[in-house]
This record gives structure tokens, sequence and C-alpha cells, in this order.
């Protein structure tokens, strides 16, 4: 770009500070060092300015202004510590304080809590107020989230998210003043709405009002039943992250401390998602060579993100034929733990537990669908967020961040930096095109990595020569880009071959139940890490998986086959559809 | 068509009077011209508003400036056949001044006599239903004006040099919220009227829109083309259908009329207006607000900047302005700057049209200069206190404004002065408040206003608002403790500076200024548990005074829960201790039990001897 | 509460309790609101006056008739909800055959519109935002129906009172069922 931003000069605390035109005060000062506090401010949503936590003062200006939504000024002078703007600030968390049922100890959040935090920063004791609040009951319908509408302090952060960020709006502001509430419409249940189960509200809301369905003291309970053979699984995305909730700097690579955590809380096999991830292509990839052979239905989108999935079928149902066949790898994973790995363990796979970790709440959702049930049984029994696992592994007294290098269990543990960067925006796609163009071509592929599909741009594009034949491929990521695309071909007929699908904007690693984060480059940070660790593999593409060659070779014959297609692939329906049939039946 | 128009009969159709009743006294006004033959000779306009409705139905006559008030259908012949035949005026229905003297003519009375009508110029005055009446008067000529003969920087400089601040509330320069908005480049701009009148108690807006809708259409034409927009939006609130079908109507005409469209007066400039109905929420008066609700959302502010004028409907370049603001527009372009400015203040040129309501003789709406005093806006144009109270205070700019005590009687009611004085000119609303009132009572009650019209998104407004009104409700119980008086203004004081939009930002105004002028009564409430106004039920005690008491029972039949009992005469217990009041008749007086009593005052308005106070 | 207006008052079958207007298709409402739709379907920020167009036709807003327009118009359901609860003049729940609003804006409070609102409360045995039980009356609260000079102020339907008196109010309900008592036996 070669329009370069207007500098402009003001003065905060004291210290001269530049920022830029458009700029707000908050993020001026935080550059420099002063922690102006928040509440509703957070990096991956536009500015809100309801909490009125990070005021100022401005010098001849009027009141006390919100630092988020006030753009920086030529020569303006900004006391970010006075005793006005403590007292304001106080006063306000206080009457936060008023109307909120303070049951600390038996919160979710407890010791994770940003208005707790800000109460204790502010050196809140009491509050001086007191307001009584409509009970509303908790809503546990969803399989993936809990709304408590007790604590909701109405910031009005999910709402952006899932209206503006997920172009979803299954959440939204109803009546006004002290009835306020936030909901989905008609105060219904979250399961009864468009809810697509993202998660992105959960990971934003600063408090205890939503958060994932937890299972984690489920899993610590089955995990003791000598009877049983519990299994995980865990995604890529998640050893992007983990290390976070254990104080460590983000993007710091973890994955052999987490193969070791798993194996110290018990679970009887540590397996990597990553394997059904290289299995994944295998699938899809056929998919795509078979689909381009016979030009339909493209573009071919893919299908690994259940939130995506959830939404196409609400939103844009037209797409239905065009979205893989392929089961997410978590579930290709779940069919074959269930049916490869019993008979090769020789475990009766009615005793196998199957549980993953994920970096995502929609993969609660997805386990729990009707027909993921491919090899007799639930595919998978029960996923848990990452944020989740963390909990298990504090729990059990693990110090996460001393512990030595593990490894996963073979042959499910064994997998390539393909699979790897699944975890990040345009690594399917990258992982895709690795394979798909040494298939197709016959040769191998000079420069491995696909820059033009990485990196944070909401929507990316990129031609590809297949040996001739020129494939266009698309990567969207955020609900409301891949709206944005979609309607862009419904409208202009644009022509893609492939196209790469990501409910969560930058992917699985900033997923709803990824660690919370509100360093605004968190997205790149934990992309680096994975991008890091392709690069360190030994083996970068899927179909170099021997492992994965492996299971072909006793199991599934090859991708695509019959028993591949019954264990490996599913079918989707538009909710509308399903609606209209769940209620014949229910009549 | 009649050569000769013998008179014009001005039948006010406002609201006010269309509420008692003056499409029934127009009715019998046309059938005794009918039987009397002379239809064609009289002209009979139904206008609006004239200002003091409170004396409606009123009827104006003219050539001769005869005003009727309170006119029934049954006056209609007598008016038709005595005056308008006879020549020979009704004098049972010209109104009274305060002193008793019937006053016959329109101009003599006192209710008019101060006041500069040039918002209200049409209003009263012609049927706001014809367009030609509003040529008649001058109507469109200043739109002409400025689209054959002015650019938009001459309009804008015109207006910047007459010192035309914002009627809504917060008094900002006109010319320069023109200016702003004529400064961005923007494929498409839009100019807004804010027709929304959420102050309670206020209803000059819609006095304009219903009686000169015409002024409104031409003014936000001349915004359009100084700006450069050439849309337009009225946003009414939805509790004024007359206004929105009188505008309606008027926009057709105009669009008739060549006034509203397509290259208007040839200049290649086209300007549409489209009216847009609210849906009850006072909020939606604030600017952004109200951009919110015309994109079809809920009426919740955003932080301004970006103004407006930068990022407005639909993220367009938006200008708004207040009915009242446009109504001043023609005149100042037809009149000029000076004029504008030697009328009114230097700070605060022109008029202000004031709502005068509540306790006051004259109740209706006035159109003075800025810097008029309150008092003679209390006493001379209003005509006082009825009953002979005495006056306690004036609340202006309604919910968002203050109280002025009788001290600061002399205030020159002006933007600066008032908010100096901690209350605010708001939109004009002015509620005169008597010896009777309570002023915890009335914070609490404009407290009550903000608190249920909050939207609920700022901390400080949708929670501050809330534990400052429960603060004064168990003042008004006399459950109110040390302390509270100070509580009340440090968080009356954060909200101010904290709260989001102007909703906040001023709903603590009317706690703050009554304790301000009347801490005294808070205190008395707080330490004494005492309502000096007598109106907080729960502090007010009524009480039977022995001595007038006749013992005539009526209280004790008209009190609802038998909260009354008759006891024996203070003789009689002195007879049963052996006094020496033994010989004395008994006389039976009743008695009030406070523990029952519901202060409902039914024993006091039925007592004939004046023997039940309330204290 | 007052059985002489009681007694006068007609029964009334087609108002009051649920909503009649839930799923009962086809229903000539809807036919009628998709026509109001596809006339504002173009128009940006038409939701608000659909939802009025809407309740003139049905009423009230429920749910069905929120997400008919909420379909149609391509708008979140939860932001229909969001914008129907926001307004007081949209309602969610049937009212009453006639609406009465007692004005409380300040001109009237100060006037003594409280009393008149207790005295109404009182006479239909109902709060704010209640309908009597025969379903004649609902009772609202209004701020400021700009006829301040007249105050209190009491609108039943479209008619104003003016300068009302709590003692009146019982004469000013009798009387308002009498003179309308002819179209509430039709209906
Ligand atoms: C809570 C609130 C309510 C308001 N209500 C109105 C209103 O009813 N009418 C109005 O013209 N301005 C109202 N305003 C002021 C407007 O925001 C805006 O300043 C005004 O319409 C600008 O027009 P002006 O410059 O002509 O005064 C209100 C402001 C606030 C904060
Ligand atoms: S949300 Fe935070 S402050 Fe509220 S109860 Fe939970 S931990 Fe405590
Ligand atoms: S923080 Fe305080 S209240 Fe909470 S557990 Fe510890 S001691 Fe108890
Ligand atoms: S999970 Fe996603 S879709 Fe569901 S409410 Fe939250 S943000 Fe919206
Ligand atoms: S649920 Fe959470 S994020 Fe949403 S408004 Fe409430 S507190 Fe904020
Ligand atoms: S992008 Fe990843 S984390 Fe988000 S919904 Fe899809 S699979 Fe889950
Ligand atoms: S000040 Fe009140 S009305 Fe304004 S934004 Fe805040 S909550 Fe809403
Ligand atoms: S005020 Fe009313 S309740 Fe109290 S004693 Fe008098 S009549 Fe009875
Ligand atoms: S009405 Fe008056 S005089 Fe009669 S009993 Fe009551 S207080 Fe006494
Ligand atoms: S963080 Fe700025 S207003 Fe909430
Ligand atoms: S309405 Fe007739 S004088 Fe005001
Ligand atoms: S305050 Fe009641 S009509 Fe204005």
């Amino acid at each position: 770009m070669t329009d370069e931003k207007k500098k402009i000069n003001l003065t905060i605390d004291g210290i001269r500070v530049e920022a830029y035109e458009g700029e707000m005060v908050l993020d001026a000062a935080r550059r420099v060092g002063i922690d102006i506090p928040t509440l509703c401010y957070h990096p991956a949503i536009g500015p809100i300015g309801s909490c009125r936590v990070c005021v100022v003062e401005i010098e001849n200006g009027r009141g006390l202004p919100a630092s988020c939504v006030t753009p920086v000024r030529e020569g303006m002078v900004v006391r970010t510590n006075t005793e006005a703007v403590r007292e304001a600030r106080r006063t306000v968390v206080e009457l936060i304080l008023a109307s909120h049922p303070q049951d600390c100890l038996e919160c979710e959040r407890n010791g994770r809590c940003e208005l707790q935090d800000l109460a204790m920063r502010l050196g809140i004791r009491e509050s001086r107020f007191h307001r009584e609040k409509e009970h509303k009951e908790c809503d546990t319908s969803s399989p993936a989230l809990v709304r408590d509408a007790d604590k909701c302090i109405l910031c009005g952060r999910c709402v952006s998210m899932c209206s503006e960020v997920q172009n979803v709006a299954a959440l939204g502001f109803a009546y006004r003043g002290t009835d306020a509430l936030v909901t989905p419409m008609f105060e219904r249940g979250l399961a009864d709405s468009k809810c697509v189960s993202c998660g992105q509200c959960a990971k934003i809301c600063p408090v205890g009002a939503i958060h994932e369905k937890e299972e984690w003291q489920k899993v610590a309970d089955l995990i003791c039943d000598p009877d049983l053979h519990v299994v995980v699984q865990v995604a890529p995305a998640v050893r992007a992250a983990i290390g976070e909730e254990f104080n460590m700097p983000a993007g710091m690579p973890v994955t052999g401390k987490l193969a070791t955590a798993l194996r110290m809380l018990g679970f009887d096999a540590v397996f990597d998602t990553q394997f059904a991830a290289d299995l994944t292509i295998m699938e899809e990839g056929t998919e795509l060579i078979e689909r381009l052979k016979m030009k339909g239905p493209l573009p071919l989108i893919t299908s690994c993100s259940p939130g995506w999935i959830r939404y196409a079928e609400t939103f844009h149902p037209e797409f239905i034929p065009n979205l893989s066949s392929c089961k997410s790898p978590q579930q290709m994973m779940g069919a074959v733990i269930k049916t490869y790995y019993a008979k090769r363990a020789g475990i009766d796979p009615d005793k196998i537990v199957s549980v993953s970790v994920m970096p995502c709440t929609a993969k609660k959702f997805e386990c729990a669908r009707p027909e993921m049930n491919a090899s007799g049984q639930r595919d998978v029994d029960i996923v848990l967020t990452t944020r989740e696992l963390a909990c298990m592994i504090r729990q059990a007294g693990i110090r996460f961040q001393d512990l030595p290098h593990g490894e996963f269990d073979a042959p499910l543990g064994i997998s390539t930096g393909a699979a790897t960067i699944f975890g990040v925006t345009g690594g399917v796609m990258e992982a895709a095109l690795r394979t798909v163009y040494e298939i197709v071509t016959k040769k191998p592929l000079g420069k491995i990595e696909f820059s033009e599909v990485r990196g944070m741009n909401g929507i990316k594009e990129a031609s590809v020569d297949l040996g001739g034949t020129e494939v266009r491929v698309a990567v969207a990521h955020g609900l409301s880009n891949a709206s944005k695309l979609l309607r862009h071909i419904n409208e202009t007929g644009e022509r893609y071959d492939f196209i790469e699908v990501m409910a969560c904007p930058g992917g699985c690693i900033m997923g709803g139940g990824q660690p919370r984060s509100q360093d605004p480059d968190i997205a790149e940070k934990r992309a680096a890490a994975l991008y890091a660790e392709d690069r360190g593999m030994e083996m970068r593409k899927s179909h170099e998986n021997i492992a994965v060659a492996c299971l072909y070779e006793e199991f599934l014959k090859k991708p695509g086959s019959d028993i591949a297609h019954k264990l490996l692939h599913t079918t989707y329906e538009s909710a509308d559809e399903a609606a209209r049939v769940s209620r014949k039946e229910a009549m | 068509m009649s050569p000769f128009i013998r008179a014009h009969i001005l039948v006010c159709s406002g609201a006010g009077c269309v509420s008692s009743g003056c499409h029934e006294v127009y009715d019998s006004l046309m059938h005794a011209l009918e039987n009397e033959g002379i239809l064609s000779e009289v002209k009979v306009i139904k206008t609006g508003c004239i200002g003091s409705c409170d004396l409606g139905p009123t009827v104006l006559i003219y050539p001769d400036g005869t005003f009727y008030q309170k006119v029934k259908p049954e006056d209609a012949k007598e008016i038709v056949e005595e005056h308008i035949v006879k020549g020979r005026p009704v004098a049972r229905l010209f109104p009274r001044q305060a002193e008793g003297e019937p006053c016959k003519n329109v101009s003599s009375l006192n209710f008019f006599k101060k006041q500069v009508k040039v918002v209200l110029r049409n209003c009263g005055v012609i049927d706001p239903e014809n367009i030609y009446e509003y040529v008649a008067r001058d109507g469109y000529e200043a739109l002409a004006r400025v689209l054959t003969d002015m650019t938009p920087k001459d309009v804008i400089d015109t207006i910047k040099q007459a010192g035309l601040r914002g009627r809504g509330g917060a008094g900002f320069p006109t010319g320069l919220k023109w200016e702003f908005a004529q400064r961005v480049s923007s494929d498409e701009k839009y100019v807004v009227c804010n027709a929304d009148e959420g102050d309670p108690g206020a209803f000059m807006d819609r006095s304009v829109l219903e009686g000169d809708p015409h002024s409104i259409v031409e003014a936000m034409t001349i915004a359009g083309y100084a700006i450069g927009a050439s849309q337009g939006y009225i946003y009414v609130r939805a509790e004024y259908p007359l206004a929105v079908s009188r505008l309606t109507h008027a926009i057709e005409e105009a669009h008739k009329f060549g006034v509203l469209g397509e290259n208007l007066f040839g200049s290649g400039f086209s300007f549409d207006l489209d009216i847009r109905v609210g849906a009850g929420a006072f909020v939606c008066g604030e600017e952004t607000a109200l951009l919110a609700s015309m994109e079809g959302k809920r009426g919740m502010p955003r932080p301004r900047p970006p103004f407006p004028a930068n990022e407005g409907l639909f993220r367009k370049p938006t200008l708004i302005n207040n009915v009242e603001t446009y109504a001043n527009i023609a005149p100042i372009i037809l009149k000029g700057a000076d004029w504008f400015k030697s009328i009114g203040t230097e700070k605060s040129p022109g008029t202000k049209v004031f709502a005068l309501a509540g306790k006051i003789n004259n109740t209706g709406l006035v159109e003075v200069p800025m810097g008029t005093t309150l008092r003679e806006i209390v006493y001379e144009i209003g005509g006082g206190i009825p009953g002979g109270k005495a006056f306690k205070a004036a609340q202006t700019g309604g919910p968002s404004g203050g109280c002025i005590p009788e001290s600061l009687l002399d205030i020159s009611m002006e933007y600066d002065t008032l908010t100096k004085a901690g209350a605010m000119m708001g939109s004009g609303g002015l509620i005169i408040m008597d010896e009777d009132t309570c002023m915890v009572d009335i914070a609490k009650f404009f407290l009550q206003f903000t608190q249920d019209e909050s939207c609920g998104k700022c901390v400080p407004c949708r929670e501050g608002t809330k534990v400052m009104l429960d603060i004064l409700t168990r003042i008004t119980e006399g459950k109110g403790q040390p302390g509270d008086i100070e509580t009340l203004e440090s968080l009356g004081n954060t909200i101010k500076n904290t709260a989001l939009c102007g909703l906040g930002q001023t709903a603590p105004n009317p706690v703050l200024s009554s304790i301000r002028y009347f801490r005294d009564e808070y205190e008395a409430h707080i330490d004494e548990k005492r309502c000096p106004g007598g109106v907080c039920k729960d502090l007010v005690r009524y009480e039977i005074d022995a001595e007038k008491c006749r013992g005539c029972s009526l209280c004790a039949k008209a009190c609802p829960v038998q909260a009354i009992y008759p006891v024996a005469g203070e003789a009689a217990l002195a007879d049963a201790s052996g006094g020496e009041g033994a010989h004395k008749p008994k006389r039976r007086t009743y008695e009030i039990d406070n523990s029952k009593c519901q202060k409902c005052g039914e024993c006091m308005s039925v007592c004939r001897f004046d023997a039940v106070s309330r204290r | 509460m007052a059985s002489d207006v009681q007694a006068k008052r007609p029964k009334l079958e087609s108002v009051g309790g649920e909503c009649k207007c839930h799923g009962k298709l086809p229903d000539d409402r809807f036919t009628k609101l998709h026509d109001v739709i596809e006339e504002y379907k173009d128009k940006p920020g038409s939701l608000i006056p659909v939802l009025h167009e809407a309740q003139k036709l049905f009423g009230c807003l429920p749910e069905d008739v929120q997400q008919f327009v909420a379909k149609g118009l391509g708008v979140p359901e939860s932001e229909v909800y969001g914008v129907a609860t926001f307004y007081s003049l949209f309602s969610l729940k049937p009212k009453g055959k006639w609406t009465i609003s007692v004005c409380l804006g300040t001109a009237c409070y100060v006037k003594g519109a409280a009393d008149c609102l207790e005295a109404l409360k009182k006479e239909l045995g109902i709060d704010i935002g209640g309908t009597s039980e025969d379903g004649l009356f609902t009772l609202e609260g209004v701020r400021c129906v700009g006829a301040c000079a007249l105050a209190p102020v009491v609108v039943i339907g479209d008619t104003v009172y003016a300068k009302v008196k709590p003692e009146d109010i019982k004469k000013i309900l009798a009387e308002h069922v009498e003179a309308h008592s002819a179209e509430a036996h039709v209906s």
C-alpha cells in the first residue's frame, strides 16, 4: 500500500507518543506500556465502548471519555491515572458487581475471569451498591456450550463476534435498560437457534456467562475405570496454544510435552489427530481429483470444520453438493480407532472410550451428530477443549512447562508436516495441494510451501498449475468471510475448483476451545508455531505418511474404497429440511 | 368563487384542540354559515395550534382578531348570527386575564403580547393542509432564492452569520454543522430532521409539524442544497399520528407544486423526502440512536466520533437537525442574518419556543426572544401560579435538565446561563412547580423516566441510574440514610462523566440540581422523615384537628380502609378520671389511625370544616 | 372492581388470552404481511416499518410473525426479536380491545397523572401492561402525547380525555364502553 497513514503526536501521562490517524487512545497508550484497564474491548472485534472501564482524562475535554473508542488527535494531552479516573473506574466496576452473582468459587472462570481480575486490580474490596436482577435459568440445551445469563455483564463482545465476525447472529440483545439481555431469539435455548457451535463467543466472553460444556471431570473418572480402554487423540492446533495456559510464551511448540502430559493423565493410548489429517488429505485429494475429472460438482469445499459445516447447512444449503463428503479428521480418527485399532489391539470396541482434545467446541456438537457412528458405536465419545485439558493437567498436579518430551503412540500417532498445518487457515489447502500436485503430475514438488494461501487475510486466492490444468483455489476463514466468498460466487458465478473454509478466524489455532488471549498478534504467533513444526518434520506430505499407507494396505484398501466410504465419509442435510423432518417425526 | 370575503374564521385544529372537540365546532360553524347562506363569504380554516391549548377549542376571527376560548359546538350558531352577521362579538366566550378582565382581542392578551413568532409564524394562522396558504405567506420563497441566487457556501455563511444554534438540546451552531457535512465528499449524503420530540412535557415540534409542515419541507430542501444531499428523512415519533399525516400530505403537495423532487426551479438540484415513524423509545432522539433506528436496528447510541456529519445514516455523511432549528431557516434566508441577530441575545440569537406546563395559569406554547427572563414567562405570559400558591421551581430541559429555584427567577433564558445554573435549555419543556411539589419526588420521577428509557448499553447509565433511583425511592419511603445525599452526588457525577451518550450524561441532572437548590428538602426526608411538599405518601400523615372537628362522620364514611374512628371528646376523658371537666357536655370527634391510613386524601377532601390536615 | 362498569362490558371472544395466530395457515394476514414485506424488501432499514405493519395486522408480534418477517427481509431472527423488544410500541402479547394510555409525561405527572393511574389500576384490577379480565382494556403508561397543556391526559383507543381527575375514571370508562359497545358487539 502506498498511502501511508498520517502520523499523529500526542502526550499520554507526560510521555510523547507517536500514533496513526484513526488509532484509538487505548492502543496508543498500550504501545508505550500504559496498560489502561478494559473490559468490553477485545482486539478480535471492533471496539464497543459499553463498559466505560477504560475512561481517561483529556485536557480541555468534557467528562471522561472511553479510551477504546476515542481516536487520537494531534496535540492531545491524555491522563490515564488521575484520582478522578481511578474513582470513575472503581465506581463503574462496583456498578457491574452490584447485580453480579459473585459466586466465584463455583464459577467456571474462577481465577481466569476478566471481571475478577479487574476488581482485584482496581482494589475493590466491596461494592457499595446492590441491585436485584431477575434470575434466568442456565441454558444447557446445546451439546457444545452453556450459557449462564446471570453472569452476563452485557459487554456485547459475544454479540459482535457472533453477528459481525461469524455472521451467524444467533445471539443478540433484547429488551433495554436494566431488562436488557443477551439471548438467542425469543429467549430460546442455543440448541434451538442458528448457533453453529463455533464457540467464538465462549472464547471471547470476559466472564463465566458462556463457556463450553465441561466434560473433563467425566474423562478423569473414566480413566480410573480399569475395565475401560480410554484412548485420546489430540488435534494439531492444541499444541500451538496449550502452553499459554501454563504461562509459556505464545507460539512455543509443546508437542512433546503434550504427549507426555496425556500419558501421565493415564490415557491408555495417546494418538495424534494429525494421523487422521493425513488420511483426510488422501481421501479428500482423491475426491478432488475425481471431481476435477468428472467436472463437478465444483468447487469442492473442505469439510473438516464442523462449525463451517453447520453454517453451510443452515445458511447456504445450496452449497451442500459442493461439500467434500469426507468426515473431519477427528471423526475419521474415531472411526479408525473403534475398527482398525480395536481389531489390531484386540480390544472390544465396546470397551474403548474415545476421547479427543480439540481447539474446538463445534467438535462437541459434531461427535454427537447421529450419523457419526460408522464404527457401530459413537465414533468419538467425548470431546475436550484445549482449555479443559489444561484444567485436567492442572488438577493432576502436572507442571506442564517442565515436562520432558514424549511421543505419540504408533501407528495412529504418526503424521506429517502437512497434517500439522491443518491447524491454521490455509493449511488444509496447502496440505492437499502438496499431495494432489504430486499425484496428478507424478512429479515432486519444487517449492513445497504455498505462501499465497498463508497469512491472516480473510479471503485468499491462488491458481495452481496441475500439469497443464489450472486449478483455482480460495481460502476463507471466519464465517463472515466464508459467506462473503459464497455470495460472491452466487452473484458472479466466478469459477473456483477447490475452497477451504474454516469457521474460526485464523483457523483452528483460534478455535472456540483455545486458550483465551487478548494479544492482537496471537493468531500469527500460533501459526508460526505450526509452520515451524512443519519445517522441522521429516515427512511433509500426507501421501508420504507410512502409517497411513499401512492403514490402506491392511484395512481400507485404497482412498475412496467402499470401506473407506463407509467409515470416513458422511452426508449433510439442510438445517431447514432437518427441522422439518424432526417436526414431522414429533407429530 | 365569491368576490368578497367577509371574514376568516380560524378554528384551531392542533392536537390539543382536537382532543377538546374542535372538529365538532368546525362542523357546527359550517352548518351555521350554511343556514345563514353566507358560506361563500366566510372562509373557515382549520389551523395548527396557536399555543394556548388549555383554552381550546379556540377560534380566532379576522379581520378584527377576536379570540374565543373553550368554544362548544352549540356556540357556533351564536358566533355566526351575532358576530359574523351582525358584527357583535360574543363576549361570554372571551378569555379572561388573571385580573379577571375579559379580553377580546388576541393581540391584547397577555399570553400573546410578549411573544415574538418566528418559528410559530404560521401556526394557528394558515391551513396546514393547503400549500397555497403557506406560499401566500412567503412560503418557498427562501428556497427559490437559495436555488436561483445563492451558492451552497452563501447559504451556509448566512446561517453561520445568523448564529443559529440547534434547538434540539445542545445548542450546537447550526451553520458549523452544515459546513462539516458540506465539506465531506461522498456519493450520497442525507438530511435528517429529528422530530422524535422525546421530552415529556414539550410539544413545540409537534405544533410546527402539525401547523406548518411546509416550513420543514422547505428548510430541509435548503439544507440538502447546502450540503449536497438529495434525500432527506423525517423521523417522527409514533405518538404523533396527526403530524405524520400532515407531513405526508405536505410532501405530496410539495411534489405537485414542484418544490420537491427533480430539478427544482430549473436549478438541476433534486431533493426528496421520506418519513420514518419511531416506535416508542426516548433514546432514539439521540442522534446516533436515531440513525440506528432509521437503519432498522435497536436504538442504541454509538460512540462519537465518527460524527454523523462524517459517517451517519447507512454510513454516509448525514446532517441532523431538530424541527425547531429547521423552522428558523427560511426566515433567516429571507430576512437576513442581521435581522435574526437582532432578536435574542448575543450568544443565543433568535427566539425559543417553550412548552409552558405544570402549575401555571396559562399553559401552552410560547415563543419569546432568547434572554427573556423566567419571571416574565411565568408571571407575565403564564399568568402566575394558580390558587395563589407560591412558585417553587421551574424544570427546564425535561429529564436531561434541571430545576431553577425562585432565587433565580430573573435568569435570562438562553443556552449558557441555563447550563451554568445546572439546568439546560433542552428542547424547551418548561414545567412550573408550586409549593405543593416535592422536589425529591420530582427528581425521582425524572430518574425513573431516564432509567426506563436507558438503552442498557453502557454500565454507568444502565446500572448507575438504577442504583440512584433505588436510593431516591428509599428516601421518599422514609428509609433514607445519612450519606445518601453524598452517594447520589458522587454517583451522579460519575455517571455524567462516564456514560456513553447524552441520555446517561444528563440523566443525573435533575437529581444533582435539586440537591443543589433544595438540599434541605432531601435532608427533611432523610433526617426528619418528613416531606415538606406533602407528596411522599409514606411520609405524610393525615390528622384531624379535634378543635375543628364537628363529628359529622363524613370522613369516616369516605375512608376506604376504615381508618377513621370516633372518640369521645376530651371532656369525657376528663370525666372518667373524675377531673374538673366532668360537667362539660361531651363532644364526639373523629381520629385517624395512621397505621391503617392509605393516605388517599379522601377525608381531607370531604371534610367541610377544614378539620383534616396533612403534614 | 367496579361492578357497574363491569356489567356493561360485553364479553369478547376474539381478544384476550392466547393469540390465535399460531401456525393456523392459510391465514390471509400472512398473505398480506407477505405483500408488505415484498414492498419494503429492497429498501434499507425497513424492519421497523414492517413490524409496524405486522402489528397492525396481527395486533401484536407473536413468534411466528417475527420469524416470518425475519425470513422475508433476510434479517436474523435474533435481531428482529431484539428490535421488537426494544421499542415500547411493539407488543409480543395480544392486547385488549382498547388500550388505555395514561400519560406519565412531566406535565401530566405534575398535575397528578400518577393518581389517575392508580385509580385506573384499581378500577380495572390490573397493573401497567396488563389486560383486564374481560379482554377489553390494556393499561399502559406513555410518555407525553403532546397535549401537555391539557394535563393530565388519558387516551383510550383514539379518544383523548383531558384534565382527568381520579374520581372521573369510573365515569370515563363507563362512557367509553357505552359509546363503543356497538362495535364491540360486532367483532
Ligand atoms: C437522550 C437524548 C434525547 C434527545 N432527544 C431529542 C429530540 O427528541 N429531538 C431533538 O431534536 N433532539 C434530541 N436530542 C438531541 C439530538 O441528539 C441532536 O443533538 C439534535 O437533534 C441535533 O439537532 P440540532 O443541532 O438542530 O439541535 C436528544 C439527545 C439526547 C442525548
Ligand atoms: S464470572 Fe468472574 S466474577 Fe463472576 S462469578 Fe465467575 S469468576 Fe466470579
Ligand atoms: S479468595 Fe477469599 S473468599 Fe475466596 S476462597 Fe480465598 S479466602 Fe475464601
Ligand atoms: S457458538 Fe458461534 S454461532 Fe454459536 S452463539 Fe457462539 S459465536 Fe454464535
Ligand atoms: S455473554 Fe459474555 S460476552 Fe456476551 S455480553 Fe454477556 S458477558 Fe459479554
Ligand atoms: S475452525 Fe477449527 S476450531 Fe473452528 S470450528 Fe472449525 S474445526 Fe472447530
Ligand atoms: S448512556 Fe444510557 S442510553 Fe446512552 S448508551 Fe449508555 S445506556 Fe444507552
Ligand atoms: S387519607 Fe384516606 S385512608 Fe387515610 S384516613 Fe383519610 S380517607 Fe382514610
Ligand atoms: S368530616 Fe371533618 S368534621 Fe366531619 S367528622 Fe370528619 S373531620 Fe370531623
Ligand atoms: S473497554 Fe473501553 S468502554 Fe469497555
Ligand atoms: S391545539 Fe389549539 S391552541 Fe394548541
Ligand atoms: S406530559 Fe402528558 S401530554 Fe405531555
